[in-house]
């Protein structure tokens, strides 16, 4: 970090020129009114900012940045503050720039496929708004009811659909940003073909490290015609793995694989009143999508594939209806199990798929020895864990198990030829482990990379590299929309 | 890989070099050009993980018949792989091929790449899994970065399945605009299109189907009853990506410029090249690009020009004679930081230095 403020008179004198950068009441400095912004998806952190700025448009966002850059003054972005690795918490000696009024589709090219959108835009506003001509922006984190394109943007994000639809970075044509330096950046556009290095790829995922994003363009794919959902039972997890090694090898391209163990299970039935087969240690969710016709000849290779790997039931949905059902089932299913305990701690690392079960195997094993309940309920398509570790904080030792069995499981997915993370970005929850994936040389070269857009170390500091002498970060209890059932986890 | 840094290291100035399939892109005067000939092989390839790891001078072909014999390939069909191109000048390059279309381009199945930076230092950016979000998208930007910023070692793509099935259409259009609308017709439905290009020359859209035989049959017929057309035999269909993937209707000692389009602009493009005779254009990716191939790379700057004035994009990719960037390009002012970056010492040219 440059020369940050130094004592709070300084401080003021500079929130107070700040406030002439914006109309009246956009400058929001109160403490009851900050107090909102203090924390993001990652609950147990707080930090309260000096203030929080509210542009309304690209050139306000831009004015903000330049005067950041002027002053030294740290800023982070935030859209609605859905990050689950903390990757929107504020810096105390630094501003929020909060980018939700920024909610305009500029534009919407059905023809050509693509929107122009701010950053303060909604994801799954894109797809209603894409809707009317048959098409849908792929992308779909399980916070997308809520959660921005700024932010999808800024960590890359995944969701369901991964594997064959890739993330967000796959669908981002162009950007208009501000970067830390204060300059105006146009890089990609509307087409899918660019020539030069790929600037675009390389600010997607940038944690906010690089600048702010004050438009981008989507690609807009055509909405598959037709789903074929599967969900099926298995006695073992083992054997819920080893149907999707089959389906894997089989050929087909599934737009989802999913597995919910048996404590995910519980917590879905006692949530959303979800039914799954009896007995069941495990179930499968596989959703073929395409062409009618298409989708009629692949549901019989995976229906026979799928009775192969003797489930206790399988049960395709037999209607839209049922698919959403199932589907409800699987998105509620993380806070769902959250319910059932004071305090968890959720992860997201990676790895190879012929891994997994031996991978949930070492997480039930360890999870035992340290006396917590470990739920999975996670993307097995593309390798993708979301071990939840349940704890009680307010006993003496429960957080420091907690957190010694999240880390060997983050080294694991590393050992393993994994990552740390593979949707929901490092940020402040994972920044300690990065050099277990990345050697010194490694960081030293993405340090330079970010100094190179932000020498003065104002954009986001504090996120994704290891700082000395921070305290250990972890995550307890239900984010207040989850608790809402507004959004929930993967 | 041990030779490999300890010749960057060695080197004041140099780029790395492929097979030369895209000669433009590596001509620049007064470094050494680096070949990645001896950096051959696949390090990984599971089959059950839709990955592999290869060095990056391995010849896409090798890489290709090693997928094939899994049923797994490369969905955005590599350019110029029967002409030798490498993995990583295919990287450098940022070319794709039809199957861009579907599910698409190389930045979309790139996962990872170890290279040597500026200061000679092995690193491994990305990862090897097929979802990873930890540190910056490095190798996305080596994608299309013309060994500017560092020589790849190795990379790491993802792969699919191929599809059971294919089957060409062949749509006579007349002229440009009917092409672009049956390019932006064609694109936004439920057939889920596999491919779809078009020739200027021969004013006609190529659209590919691929899955189950007796589905993209029926869709076909569909596709048919739209626009009238000839479904193309098997041998014919082989022939005409194999020609678009390996330029094989371009002037065998021309020049080649790749032109960023959008699908709507097809018209405009066709009324730029109309000057220039014995311009043939190929359209790439449901209209996203163009390749022009032009009888001599004297023509390229006029061409250049013309694309400029209509606000579009170009790079040319053979004609040595010709300028790298015949429509100018923008620089950003944060570029020369981020050049620096990754090479504090200049040790490979700037994307000027052509």
């Amino acid at each position: 970090m440059g020369q940050l403020m130094k004592n709070p008179s300084e401080s003021s004198a500079v929130i107070a020129r700040l406030a002439a950068l914006l109309p009246a009441g956009r400058l929001l400095v109160e403490p009851v009114q900050l107090a909102a912004y203090e924390s993001d998806g990652l609950t147990a952190f707080h930090a309260r900012p000096l203030a929080v700025a509210v542009p309304e448009t690209g050139e306000e966002v831009i004015a903000l940045v330049r005067f950041c850059h002027a002053e030294k003054l740290p800023f982070v972005a935030r859209g609605s503050g859905t990050s689950l690795s903390g990757g929107s918490l504020p810096i105390k000696e630094g501003i929020v720039i909060t980018l939700n009024r920024l909610n305009r589709i500029l534009r919407l090219d059905p023809v050509q496929r693509f929107a122009v959108v701010e950053p303060g835009v909604i994801n799954a506003l894109v797809s209603v708004a894409a809707a009317p001509h048959g098409l849908h922006y792929a992308p779909d984190p399980s916070s997308q009811s809520i959660c921005t394109i700024g932010g999808n943007v800024a960590f890359n994000s995944g969701g369901a659909h991964c594997l064959k639809h890739g993330m967000t970075s796959n669908h981002v044509l162009g950007i208009k940003a501000v970067l830390a330096t204060g300059e105006v950046v146009e890089w990609g556009g509307a087409s899918r073909e660019q020539v030069g290095p790929d600037w675009c790829g390389l600010f997607v995922g940038n944690e906010g490290l690089f600048g702010i994003a004050i438009e981008v363009t989507l690609q807009l794919l055509p909405k598959s015609e037709c789903f074929h959902t599967v969900l099926a039972g298995y006695r073992t997890l083992e054997q819920a793995g080893d149907a999707v090694s089959a389906i894997v090898a089989s050929g087909l391209l599934p737009g989802a694989i999913e597995i919910m163990d048996a404590l995910a299970l519980e917590a879905a039935v006692a949530a959303v009143h979800a039914e799954y087969p009896p007995g069941c240690e495990a179930v499968l969710i596989v959703e073929l999508e395409g062409p009618r016709e298409t989708v009629a000849i692949e549901r019989v290779r995976l229906d026979e594939i799928i009775a192969a790997s003797r489930p206790v039931e399988a049960r395709p949905a037999r209607d839209a209806a049922e698919r959403m059902a199932i589907w409800k089932g699987r998105k509620s299913a993380f806070s769902a199990v959250g319910r059932l305990s004071p305090d968890f701690i959720v992860q997201d690392g990676v790895v190879p798929r012929r891994r997994l079960g031996e991978a949930l195997r070492r997480i039930d094993e360890w999870s035992r020895e340290a006396g917590l309940r470990c739920a999975n309920v996670f993307h097995a398509g593309d390798g993708n864990l979301h071990p939840l570790i349940l704890y009680d904080g307010r006993a003496p030792d429960g957080l420091a198990r907690a957190e010694a069995l999240a880390g060997r499981i983050l080294k694991m997915c590393v050992e393993m030829g994994g990552s740390i993370t593979g949707e929901h970005g490092v940020g402040v929850e994972k920044r300690d482990y990065l050099p277990d994936m990345f050697s010194a040389d490694e960081i030293d070269c993405m340090k330079r990379l970010a100094a190179a857009f932000d020498p003065a170390g104002i954009a986001n500091p504090g996120k994704m590299f290891p700082v000395a002498g921070a305290p250990a970060l972890v995550q307890h209890g239900l984010h207040p929309l989850e608790k809402a059932g507004v959004i929930s986890r993967e | 890989m041990a030779e490999l840094v300890d010749a960057v290291r060695s080197t004041p100035r140099l780029i790395a070099v492929g097979a030369g399939t895209k000669p433009r892109l590596s001509a620049v005067p007064g470094v050494m050009r680096l070949s990645t000939a001896g950096l051959r092989g696949i390090i990984e390839y599971e089959p059950d993980e839709f990955t592999f790891t290869a060095l990056a001078g391995t010849p896409v072909r090798d890489i290709a018949a090693a997928l094939a014999a899994q049923g797994q390939y490369l969905p955005f069909d590599p350019v110029l792989a029967g002409a030798g191109a490498t993995l990583g000048g295919t990287v450098a390059a940022g070319l794709n091929g039809p199957g861009r279309f579907r599910f698409g381009g190389l930045r979309d199945f790139i996962l990872g790449v170890r290279f040597v930076d500026g200061t000679g230092r092995l690193l491994r950016m990305g990862g090897k899994v097929v979802k990873n979000a930890a540190g910056f998208d490095l190798p996305k930007f080596f994608v299309g970065s013309l060994g500017r910023f560092g020589v790849m070692a190795e990379v790491t793509f993802k792969v699919f399945p191929r599809r059971a099935a294919a089957l060409t259409l062949r749509l006579p259009a007349g002229d440009a605009a009917g092409l672009a609308t049956i390019l932006t017709g064609a694109a936004g439905t439920r057939w889920e299109l596999d491919a779809l290009d078009a020739s200027l020359d021969e004013g006609a859209v190529f659209a590919r189907l691929a899955g189950p035989a007796p589905a993209i049959e029926t869709l076909a017929g569909e596709i048919l009853a739209r626009w009238p057309g000839e479904k193309l035999s098997a041998a014919a269909a082989e022939k005409w990506w194999t020609d678009a993937t390996e330029f094989g209707w371009a002037h065998p000692d021309g020049a080649l410029v790749k032109v960023v389009l959008t699908p709507a602009r097809v018209p405009d493009l066709a009324a730029l090249v109309r000057p220039l005779p014995g311009a043939r254009v190929w359209i790439g990716n449901g209209g996203n690009v163009a390749y022009v191939s032009l009888a001599s790379a004297a023509e390229v700057p006029g061409l250049g020009e013309h694309v400029r004035q209509a606000g579009l994009a170009a790079l040319t990719l053979r004609g040595v004679a010709a300028p790298l960037w015949p429509a100018g390009r923008a620089r950003p002012a944060i570029a020369p930081a981020v050049k620096a970056a990754l090479d504090p010492q200049n040790r490979f040219p700037s994307l000027d230095e052509s």
